[in-house]
């Protein structure tokens, strides 16, 4: 064979793998996770995304901050599928077209969401809670014959470990703190084992250390895992951005600022919308 | 202890009705045959209140029109019962007599196949089973829910009932079915087809109730229960509420028509009352009554508000439904999880 069919060759196969599509899985050929350019989304007349663009690698912890109506829910909204944007464009790897998919298949795709007031199925325990979100067969036919592996029983135990709920296995979650709602909602969106992780306020109402044992948590999927986290603890952003990750300012549904959280704060911009003159 | 319990009761429903053969007239053991027939129709009513609580206790899904699943199933039968009258009717022809007073003369295409047992049962099930299919993928894809699902399908069974009261539509208009001779060429009215109907009906209930309880302990039902509290969740999650409504929306359907099949020979009638607003509203009565969400409460319901009603119809029969409404307004406001809920609280 000569080179020149080669490289067409491989050249069609790129083609091929990145070529729009409307389900199935990701390919992360590009480095970029999600692709957010231009969305727009009005409201009754009010502008709640007014062209935002953002970008966010694979395996990269992304906090998103922004005062009260900048658009931070409305993106999530918008990037799960459970919001249509008047315009723009919106990808998950550089194959998948969101606009086109349902909330269910955005999911199946691998995008997990945990929501900002914690929901969980109340009247399911908390290994219910889990097992339903385990990765794996969707279909109700599957669902009525279902039954839980060996394999998936370690992974379950493994999670409830991970979110600090073993001792609570058997509880209806509904009896559960409102932090521990928070926790099982995060183990839940670990279970889907997401490629990309949106985390709405995850740490609304949790105490002090069950906010630092959140951002341990957070940190240690770094890599694994892409995470978007919106956030209004300063606190909190602070540990998740360290002294090198990306934090993105939003105000009135456009991207302010993007940087590292010193060169964020220091924006002149950014201060005299959010961080208070 | 629960085993047992569920064993005890089967037994008694299996048994109950064998009284009325084994024992004649006049002896204490003796069950009549009005409470033979009072049996079998309470569990025929039974099984609607569980296929209801499948979907509203389970599937928060509040359907107002189960009864038209249960008259469609009903109209299945009655159909064959029909042709099984053979030439003893009033006219004394081939044709039912609704049709020769019409001047019809032959029966309508969908008649086709009353003349057989097992294919007007599968027409008596597959015609409530598809209409539930069809009209639940729009509903549920359109993302109907609460109140509004409820109105709609009260809207649907009583657009039903008017299609059925005209006399053109070809079930005996306001008059339905009556008059039933025999089933397979058999006697309907014998003792032993009574009591056959009546222990059919008993094993139908156990039979739904043990399907009942597969589907809601396993992870469809689970899943169902997860779309009643936090639907929005279930979708996040990757699964397509839409299919597990559907699927529980067509099972319930089912179960009310195969009680319908089973009522209709019990009464020895069946016309377009049943698909009455009010007969729905009843259904959700015994659900909410014996408590939702549990599979003994709909069955327990269905038992004590029927079981009253036939006290108070002989007592006091002007009564009666303001009693059902008290009743209704005193587990809505005093016990929100029904009979069975208040035995747990007594318990503890």
């Amino acid at each position: 064979m000569t080179p020149g069919l080669l490289e067409a060759g491989a050249e069609a196969h790129a083609r091929a793998l990145t070529r729009i599509a409307t389900a199935g899985e990701p390919v992360f050929n590009q480095g970029v996770a999600l692709y957010v350019e231009d969305i727009k989304v009005a409201f009754d007349g009010f502008q709640a995304l007014a062209g935002l663009s953002f970008t966010v690698g694979v395996g990269e912890l992304r906090c998103v901050i922004g005062p009260n109506g900048a658009g931070k829910t409305t993106t999530m909204d918008c990037i799960t599928g459970k919001t249509r944007p008047d315009s723009g464009r919106l990808h998950f790897g550089s194959n998948l077209d969101l606009l086109t998919m349902t909330e269910a298949e955005i999911a199946r795709a691998g995008i997990g969401r945990k929501f900002q007031k914690p929901t969980v199925f109340e009247a399911l325990t908390v290994t219910e809670n889990l097992e339903l979100a385990l990765a794996g067969d969707r279909r109700a036919r599957f669902a009525m014959r279902a039954r839980l592996s060996g394999e998936q029983r370690d992974r379950l135990d493994e999670l409830l470990k991970t979110v600090h709920l073993a001792p609570e296995r058997e509880r209806v979650a509904g009896l559960l703190s409102h932090g521990q709602k928070q926790w099982l909602e995060i183990g839940m969106l670990l279970a889907q084992d997401p490629k990309l992780l949106l985390l709405d306020e995850p740490v609304a109402g949790m105490t002090d250390e069950e906010t630092e044992r959140t951002a341990e948590l957070f940190l240690s999927l770094e890599g694994q895992h892409s995470l978007v986290v919106v956030e209004h603890d300063m606190a909190f952003v602070g540990t998740l951005a360290g002294a090198d990750r990306t934090v993105t300012v939003l105000h009135e549904g456009q991207t302010l600022a993007e940087g590292t959280m010193a060169t964020v704060q220091s924006d002149e911009k950014v201060i005299e919308v959010y961080l208070g003159r | 202890m629960k085993k047992a319990l569920f064993i005890a009761g089967a037994a008694v429903l299996l048994l109950a009705p064998f009284l009325h053969l084994a024992f004649p007239p006049g002896h204490p053991m003796h069950l009549s045959e009005f409470y033979v027939g009072l049996l079998g129709k309470f569990l025929c009513f039974a099984i609607c209140a569980l296929a209801l609580d499948l979907i509203w206790g389970f599937g928060g899904i509040l359907s107002l029109g189960h009864g038209l699943f249960f008259a469609l199933g009903g109209y299945g039968m009655g159909m064959y019962l029909m042709r099984q009258i053979g030439r003893d009717g009033q006219y004394q022809t081939d044709l039912p007599d609704f049709m020769v007073f019409l001047n019809w003369k032959a029966l309508p295409w969908y008649w086709a196949l009353s003349d057989s047992l097992v294919a007007q049962l599968f027409l008596a099930f597959a015609v409530p089973g598809l209409l539930a299919a069809v009209f639940g993928w729009f509903a549920f894809r359109s993302r109907i829910q609460g109140v509004y699902f409820s109105i709609i399908t009260q809207a649907l069974t009583v657009a039903a009932m008017l299609l059925f009261f005209r006399n053109e539509t070809g079930f005996g208009g306001n008059n339905g079915f009556t008059d039933f001779k025999r089933i397979a060429g058999l006697p309907i009215t014998s003792p032993g087809m009574k009591v056959a109907l009546c222990v059919a009906s008993a094993v139908a209930l156990i039979v739904c109730y043990l399907v009942a309880r597969w589907l809601t302990q396993s992870r469809w039902g689970r899943i169902l229960q997860a779309i009643r509290d936090a639907e929005g969740r279930v979708r996040f999650l990757g699964y397509d509420p839409v299919a597990f409504k559907l699927s529980a929306y067509v099972i319930s359907a089912l179960m009310c028509a195969l009680a319908g099949i089973l009522y209709v020979p019990q009464v020895g009638i069946i016309n377009p009352s049943e698909m009455s607003p009010a007969a729905s509203i009843e259904m959700a009565i015994w659900a909410a009554v014996g408590g939702r969400g549990t599979l003994l409460g709909p069955v327990l319901g269905a038992f004590f508000v029927n079981g009253t009603k036939s006290v108070f119809t002989v007592w006091w029969p002007e009564g009666w439904l303001y009693v059902l409404g008290a009743l209704f307004i005193a587990v809505t406001l005093f016990l929100p999880t029904g009979l069975v809920g208040l035995a747990r609280r007594l318990r503890k």
